[in-house]
């Protein structure tokens, strides 16, 4: 039985009537084909920004292994990577899992075709919700640093160059100004809370605590960020901080450069749509052979189709992974 | 579908072989992005660290086992691969290299010219 409503022309088996196939492959196939080089592309442009952009401020780029260090219930333990790694894992077997899908289909196996299938799904859906946390991490952030005039960032260790946190060395500030309401402001635009802390505090708390230091973005030449003596700390603190940042959101994060964060969304978010969208061909196709339509047109092309996607998807996290966490 | 029937018998252990290698790969790097030797990171190649070289070359030897044994594009004929292949490589070269160096050079207008960027 013919599988898609087409109209038959009377030219089937002729060249123009799509007999002669040059690339021996279906129709769908080499389309989905021809849509993963052009996706292909796309990634590669976002990542060759982001390459242009990190070379552009090579010399203050936020380190990877600093930003990305939580894992799961260890709270307060360096662990840079590991979770990364991790969803890599996940990513990978779940490629496998559908490769195995794919061959099973090959097989006309049924059960064995679902069986695969809902590993995938299943791993697709793990790693969208890491994902998820490591997004909720990074938009929260640890330590909170301060932003000069020029929009570089200042961030705070003790004597031993460990990281310390603005909420743990400064009190929360005593407003003393009014919440800014929606029915108070031009166009009804107002503030959701007051900010907790404030410059002038951190300034201030910063000057009786002699155990902390300033750290720029500057990497030296052993490539970590400069730490500052206090001398310098103080006057760097004082002539430039402007604002305090806790997190990240796209115009500014705690890490350093600006772009950083944006960059991070934008790649990081584009993929996890990739991955989201493929978990709903998957779950589509899923149904589809759970009802046998595919036992009924006689072979499992569609989840070899969907397989295709799904491997891509792995493909472009290998590269996301090592960019943004490796390199 | 002829050829896939001939594959059968070493399909299954194909794919189990080649995460066996996509895993390998995957804990080198990320062993060596724990242990960041300094001969590998303050080594500099063609102005990249050696570390970030070995990264980047892994990763391709990962995305060629995904797409050829994951992928099937051992299987796929001659012109299929070079459509996709080609086409892809070649226009990511190209644009890596132009945003590379334009990018290099921003930092080196920015780090010698008479402005500070940093007050």
């Amino acid at each position: 039985m013919d599988s898609t409503a087409v109209t038959q022309t009377g030219t089937e088996g002729k060249n123009w009537g799509g007999g002669n196939q040059p690339l021996k492959a279906s129709y769908g196939k080499l389309m989905m084909w021809f849509f993963i080089t052009s996706d292909a592309l796309t990634f590669s442009g976002f990542l060759a920004a982001y390459g242009f952009t990190r070379f552009k401020f090579i010399e203050e780029w936020p380190i990877a292994d600093e930003v990305f260090n939580h894992f799961p219930f260890l709270h307060g333990v360096d662990a840079p990577m590991y979770y990364v790694a991790l969803m890599t894992f996940i990513l990978i077997f779940s490629s496998v899992t559908m490769v195995l899908a794919v061959d099973a289909g090959h097989k006309m196996q049924k059960s064995k075709v679902t069986f695969y299938m809902a590993l995938t799904i299943l791993g697709g859906a793990v790693f969208l919700g890491s994902q998820a946390w490591e997004w909720k991490n990074f938009i929260q952030g640890e330590y909170g640093a301060v932003e000069t005039k020029s929009g570089k960032i200042l961030q705070f260790v003790d004597n031993d160059g460990k990281r310390v946190a603005i909420q743990d060395f400064t009190s929360q500030h005593e407003s003393y100004r009014e919440q800014h309401k929606n029915n108070k402001g031009a166009w009804y635009i107002g503030e959701s809370s007051l900010p907790e802390y404030h410059i002038d505090d951190v300034k201030k708390a910063f000057k009786d605590n002699d155990n902390l230091l300033v750290r720029t973005m500057q990497l030296n030449e052993h490539k970590e960020k400069t730490v500052l003596s206090r001398e310098e700390s103080i006057k760097y603190l004082d002539e430039r901080g402007t604002d305090l940042i806790f997190g990240a959101n796209l115009k500014r994060n705690e890490y350093g450069a600006p772009l950083f964060g944006g960059y991070f969304f934008f790649i990081t978010g584009f993929h996890g749509f990739h991955v989201f969208s493929g978990v709903v061909l998957l779950l589509i196709v899923f149904f589809n052979v759970l009802i046998g339509t595919y036992e009924k047109r006689g072979h499992y092309e569609m989840v070899e189709k969907v397989g295709l996607y799904w491997h891509f998807v792995d493909l472009v996290w290998v590269f996301v992974f090592t960019f943004f966490y490796l390199v | 579908m002829a050829q896939d029937v001939a594959h059968h018998e070493g399909a299954t252990k194909r794919i189990w072989s080649v995460f066996v290698i996509l895993s390998i790969l995957t804990i080198v790097e990320v062993v060596l992005g724990i242990l960041r030797l300094d001969i590998l990171v303050f080594t500099e190649v063609v102005s990249m660290s050696l570390q970030n070289w070995i990264f980047i070359i892994l990763t391709i030897l990962k995305a060629y086992y995904i797409t050829w044994a994951f992928m099937h594009m051992e299987h796929e004929s001659a012109g299929l691969r070079r459509t996709v292949v080609w086409t892809g490589v070649f226009l990511i070269c190209y644009l890596v290299a132009i945003l590379l160096i334009e990018g290099d050079y921003i930092h080196d207008v920015y780090s010698t010219e008479f402005v500070t960027w940093d007050f």
